[in-house]
């Protein structure tokens, strides 16, 4: 197995698409050498993006962010302005593994390891995230939803990786959260995710919604019919139900050994619920973590 | 192929080491440089055993490669006590008994002081979800929330 630690993006996209054999891109490596381990993977090449310094920068510009691949979990929750600005993706990110995984765990390798469990993606989908895509032909972007299409399947071809996450600038009375169903309070897999962003205006009406679900499908979900029972509402019981009943009926669950699919369809909804309102608290200015 | 020169600082001294890719920073420990204080737990990344920090960020050795240490400050479980005396965090795990067959013992210390180098007045619930990703089969952790607490009081009033 071969190992190269580029120092720019063209170099690492370079041997992406020189490898004649199965290249991985190493970034936290905490599901990469996991997979290689138990013989899941077997790599011919590890390109580690580590040393590409656009990789591992927090930028802040016109009010949004733009978020390195490589950055991990413990470096977002450091970064004082992403945490007031999106508590969900920063709480989203801190929820998977443990104090040790957060050390290296990073945004990207949440994306691209392709889980529809990943708890980063969905908070990131909700927030109206894109990511940049680097690759032979130059650059590109596509909002989050379009990466993972399917399990362990990404829409990046021969050559290309991913730079960044651009984050749009917090919306004026805008709030944002991630909650996930887990049978215990920490180091596990979501058995149901779910992120929400929410715009209100002056007199408390939603301007704008997205909800995302994670572990209810093949994919991460961007769920446009619970954001339309929002939109327009004063976010009362009403809608609230209505979205809740349309994040339900969006999921088309697996039985595993985390839950059955009956049992997701309707925690899709309680969470689906519970975090919009912790989301419609933050626009109104409310503080404080989910746990 | 070749193997990599890796050149690192463990616990403030400059260490050469040559690896292949496949080799883990805990493999690199334990199997050449014979720092087998870290231990080999799970190997996945789930029990904390192999905890070391990595320019002062705590990590499992078993989830990192050798050669990603090249240029890093590594710390250890050896680099604890300052020769006979031990470290506040190994002393009060002593008197509270928090250990008892010890495997996970270096795992949990090194992550404790990692935490109270972060937050040197941390609550009980900061504590337990801190070592979350530290398993202990022995204790039922009760003792070793306790001992870490009282190191880190004896810490602040030191």
């Amino acid at each position: 197995m071969r190992y190269e630690a580029p120092e720019s993006v063209e170099k690492a996209c370079q041997l992406l698409a020189d490898d004649v054999g199965h290249a991985r891109i190493l970034a936290g490596g905490t599901d990469l050498l996991v997979q290689i381990k138990t013989d899941v993977l077997d790599p011919s090449l590890l390109i580690d993006i580590k040393k590409i310094q656009e990789l591992r920068e927090i930028n802040t510009g016109s009010g949004g962010f733009r978020i390195g691949a490589a950055v991990t979990g413990a470096e977002l929750k450091e970064h004082d302005g992403l945490r007031a600005a999106w508590p969900g993706i920063v709480e989203a990110a801190n929820l998977i593994g443990s104090t040790q995984v957060q050390g290296r765990a990073t945004l990207g390798g949440n994306l691209c390891n392709g889980s529809p469990a990943a708890d980063s993606v969905p908070a990131l989908i909700a927030a109206g995230a894109k990511v940049v895509i680097a690759g032979p032909n130059g650059r590109r972007e596509l909002p989050v939803e379009d990466i993972m299409v399917g399990v362990r399947k990404l829409a990046l071809t021969k050559g290309e990786l991913i730079v960044s996450f651009i984050v749009p600038p917090r919306p004026k009375q805008g709030g944002d959260a991630y909650l996930r169903f887990i049978p215990r309070t920490e180091m596990d897999i979501a058995v149901v995710g779910c992120g929400v962003s929410l715009q209100l205006d002056a007199d408390g009406t939603c301007t704008f919604a997205r909800l995302a679900l994670g572990a209810v499908a093949e994919r991460p979900l961007l769920v446009g019919d619970a954001a339309k029972a929002l939109i327009g509402s004063k976010l009362d019981a009403k809608a609230v139900d209505v979205a809740a009943a349309a994040a339900s009926a969006a999921c088309r669950p697996i039985d595993d050994k985390r839950g059955t699919k009956a049992f997701r369809i309707k925690v899709a909804a309680v969470l689906a619920r519970r975090t919009i309102q912790i989301a419609l608290d933050r626009a109104h200015g409310k503080t404080g973590t989910t746990h | 192929m070749a193997k990599h020169h890796v050149q690192t600082t463990i616990n403030g001294d400059p260490i050469e080491f040559l690896c292949d890719t496949e080799e883990t920073l805990l493999d690199v420990l334990r199997n050449q440089l014979n720092m087998t204080g870290t231990k080999e737990g799970c190997s996945t990344g789930d029990c904390g055993a192999c905890s070391v920090t990595v320019d002062n960020r705590l990590v499992c050795s078993c989830l990192m490669l050798g050669v990603e240490a090249n240029g890093k400050k590594i710390g250890t479980i050896e680099g604890l006590a300052s020769g006979d005396k031990l470290h506040p965090l190994q002393q009060k795990f002593l008197e509270h008994a928090a250990l008892q067959c010890g495997v996970c013992t270096p795992g949990f210390l090194v992550a404790s002081k990692a935490l109270l180098e972060k937050n040197s007045n941390p609550t009980e619930t900061e504590v337990r979800y801190w070592l979350a990703g530290n398993l202990c089969r022995c204790t039922g952790y009760d003792k070793i929330v306790r001992a870490v607490m009282d190191a880190a009081h004896e810490i602040r009033s030191a």
